[in-house]
């Protein structure tokens, strides 16, 4: 298991996410839709490291500081 | 004597309540339907049909944020704000929260476009024991991306009742009589089932018992038993996400089509390389649509010729009929130079002289002609003079302002409802990170441009103190509202390009200054963002059309009584010779610090009732561009409106908005000041 965060995701591809910072937010990312060993899109990168990801059709952005508390696989 | 008193009490208690109590009672007995679901699913709109009442329409996640009660047949119905599921994170969860464990019925609406998401507050409703009924909304959007939904096989797996509509042509909308009438308890999973029975027994209701489970402090409190621990909680949500997931895979088919213009247009405002030229040329367009084609061209018609040539001429000349006026009417040219002039005095009124009233108004009708009244009695001129309350009021409200806060509230609409403001929050989230907030702001931030008041409403959806103490700084320090904006608009197409940028630069670097400064003040760390999308599309029409009525109607009704509140007081303060007093107090300010004719000090007077006051107050006085310019800083920065500062001082309490509020009268006059010595 590598230790990559989600700040540094590639725009374009596939990742797993493997652990989600454990708390509140973990609880906020369940009710989105996001949960541990989904498989989610990159849709985009911006400068900076926020990231937006996408999981059917539901497109989510996710701020630097908390993209980087989410690793993925 | 006591024989009368037990005459009346036993009288009361044959009517124990008055008219109004009856109504309150039959109200309370009366079963509540409450509109649960998502942010940004269509609630409202079906709120709106239910009890006619109308509640903001938006794109984005967050537009409702307190509960909305109305009457549907014989069932109250609630509007809620959007949560994605019961409990109690924040306010808005906490709110909802209450209301929900004392419905009756609950309308589920969910966007079927994400059922996903969505239906994992449905699971969460049905395992609370609730009186359910599902509304699958978004019908029309998920037509257009062929994807099915088994709607049948949905309503057996969860085992309520699941109904389709498109709110927004309110399609499927006969079938809401249906969907309330059959609401029912629905299937319970079951090993949740048997881990509730313990906790039920302790707490009473099945629903309380699950927020318990679910590590809800302030309901466990309130039966005083302890909440779950936060694993009990994590599994709790793990398991339902998963059996969420297995039903939507059970019940959605897909054709994967790939998204059209609009999904690709949300996907480019997004990317860094063409994000900032979509902003650039959204906000060229605004310039072109209100700074140009309103402000200037619809403007100058409807307050020069329509407002002041026609109404306010006619109504001045019918008042001076009948009380003794002096008329001085210059004809001025192309270039406004005054090319004729002639004065007219009429003793003891105009009727009584026919010959003079006659060449008056012929001479004040040739082209060119501006004609000023000067009214000898003191009420009159209180009324329909120079600052006449009655005059200015009929004039800046209906000529002048309302056509640019139409404007406004219009771009706005249209902005809310395509669902561009949740992408240029994610844009800008980054730069907004080194001024303590998260991009989530950037939407207070636009709407108070339309009105700085309902913005500071809206602050309620950010994560943390800090951040709504921050962005209701900016709101009431930096940010014109539409009113004000419209006239500092008029004045700075007038004054032109550099005195433009000169404003945007300055009221900028406050802004990043100002929040800098709290950001580094204020304890504490900011939330980071976490925002879902909305689908990207073009602006429904009549809901653009019907939001814009209701504000500018909600503004015009507000603003005409304050106006001329305004008025009325410059108007007295100018006849007692007060307004003078004032001047020459401020003149050390006015005339040396920001060097401004001391008549600008009126501006200020008006300013602190409403903000656009302050700034129309300033149409009236011969500026220099570079004034111009000084003047609308300093009026950008004064203090906000009276209602805004009671919104402020009721959300972030008396102390931080009494500190606001002071803070920027020194502001504007120490910035405006310095801007002043530099560029004057
Ligand atoms: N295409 C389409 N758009 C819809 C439909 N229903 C609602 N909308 C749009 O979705 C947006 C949200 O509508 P609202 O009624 O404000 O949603 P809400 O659930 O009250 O949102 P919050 O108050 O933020 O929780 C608006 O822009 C609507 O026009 C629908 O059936 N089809
Ligand atoms: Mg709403």
């Amino acid at each position: 298991m590598n230790k990559k965060t989600l700040d540094k995701a590639k725009k374009g591809t596939y990742l797993t996410i493997s652990t989600l910072p454990s708390g509140l937010v973990k609880i906020q990312l369940i009710r989105l839709g996001i949960s541990e060993g989904d498989i989610v899109f990159c849709l985009e990168r911006l400068p900076g490291g926020t990231i937006i990801i996408q999981k059917n059709r539901q497109e989510i952005a996710i701020g630097y500081d908390l993209a980087k508390q989410i690793l993925i696989g | 004597m006591s024989k009368s008193l037990t005459d009346i009490v036993e009288h009361k208690d044959k009517h124990p309540h008055l008219n109004i109590d009856k109504d309150l009672q039959s109200q309370s007995k009366m079963k509540k339907i409450v509109l649960v679901g998502n942010p940004n699913v269509g609630k409202s709109i079906f709120f709106n049909f239910l009890s006619g009442i109308y509640v903001d329409v938006s794109n984005f996640p967050g537009t409702t944020l307190s509960i909305t009660k109305g009457v549907y047949k014989n069932f109250t119905v609630y509007d809620t704000p959007g949560i994605y599921g019961v409990s109690s994170f924040n306010d808005e969860e906490k709110v909802a929260r209450d209301i929900i464990l004392d419905a009756d019925i609950i309308l589920n609406v969910v966007n079927s476009l994400h059922l996903e998401r969505d239906i994992f507050l449905t699971q969460q409703l049905i395992e609370m024991g609730k009186k359910v009924s599902v509304i699958l909304n978004f019908s029309d959007e998920v037509k257009k991306r062929k994807i099915i939904i088994d709607t049948k096989k949905l309503s057996d797996i969860l085992g309520v009742e699941v109904i389709e509509t498109s709110a927004v042509s309110k399609k499927g909308f006969d079938k809401i009589e249906f969907a309330i009438e059959n609401a029912r308890i629905g299937k319970q999973p079951h090993d949740l089932h048997e881990l509730l029975h313990k906790t039920l027994n302790r707490v009473g209701s099945q629903a309380e018992a699950l927020l318990v489970l679910e590590g809800d402090e302030i309901i466990a409190e309130k039966h005083g038993v302890n909440p779950g621990s936060p694993d009990d909680r994590e599994k709790i949500y793990i398991d339902r996400r998963n059996r969420v997931n297995e039903l939507i895979s059970d019940v959605q088919y897909e054709d994967t089509s790939k998204g059209k213009f609009f999904n690709l247009l949300g996907r480019l405002s997004l990317n860094p390389m063409t994000g900032l030229p979509i902003l650039a040329f959204i906000l060229v367009l605004l310039y072109f649509f209100i700074g140009d084609l309103v402000a200037q061209r619809t403007v100058s018609f409807t307050e020069g010729i329509i407002g002041k040539g026609y109404v306010e001429y006619n109504i001045k000349s019918f008042i001076a009929d009948y009380t003794q006026t002096k008329i001085n009417v210059d004809v001025l040219d192309d270039e406004g130079n005054i090319v004729d002039s002639k004065s007219f005095e009429f003793i003891p009124n105009k009727k009584s002289d026919p010959a003079l009233a006659k060449e008056f108004s012929i001479f004040s009708k040739s082209i060119g002609a501006e004609s000023h009244f000067h009214f000898s009695n003191p009420i009159v001129r209180l009324l329909f003079g120079e600052f006449g309350a009655i005059s200015m009021t009929l004039t800046y409200l209906l000529f002048l302002l309302l056509p640019l806060v139409i404007a406004f509230y219009f771009a706005m609409a249209m902005l809310e409802d395509s669902g561009y403001l949740p992408r240029l929050a994610t844009m800008l989230d980054r730069s907004m990170n080194s001024i303590g907030l998260n991009g989530r702001a950037v939407i207070p931030i636009m709407l108070g441009f339309g009105c700085v008041t309902m913005a500071t409403i809206t602050t309620r959806l950010l994560g943390s103190e800090r951040e709504k103490t921050i962005t209701t700084a900016i709101l009431q320090f930096v940010i014109p509202c539409s009113a004000q904006l419209a006239v500092i608009a008029v004045l700075i197409s007038a004054a032109g390009f550099t005195p433009l940028m000169i404003y945007v630069i300055v009221i900028f670097t406050v802004l990043i200054l100002l929040s800098t400064i709290l950001n580094k003040l204020l304890p504490g760390t900011s939330s980071p963002l976490l925002i879902d999308l909305p689908i990207m599309r073009f602006p429904q029409f009549d809901n653009v059309f019907k939001k814009t009525f209701f504000r500018t109607y909600g503004f015009m009704k507000e603003a005409s009584i304050w106006f001329f509140v305004g008025a009325l007081v410059v108007g007295i303060m100018d006849i007692t010779g007060l307004l003078v007093v004032f001047q020459n107090l401020l003149a050390p300010i006015t005339t040396h610090w920001l060097q401004l004719p001391k008549e600008a000090a009126t501006a200020f007077v008006m300013g602190i009732v409403r903000r656009d006051f302050g700034a129309a107050g300033l149409f009236s006085l011969v500026l220099t561009p570079m004034q111009i310019t000084v003047a609308i800083i300093t009026i950008t920065l004064f203090v906000p409106c009276i209602a805004s500062l009671m919104i402020m001082l009721k959300e972030r309490g008396l102390k931080e908005g009494m500190i606001i509020w002071a803070g920027t009268w020194i502001f504007a006059f120490l910035i405006g000041g310095i801007v002043s010595q530099i560029i004057i």
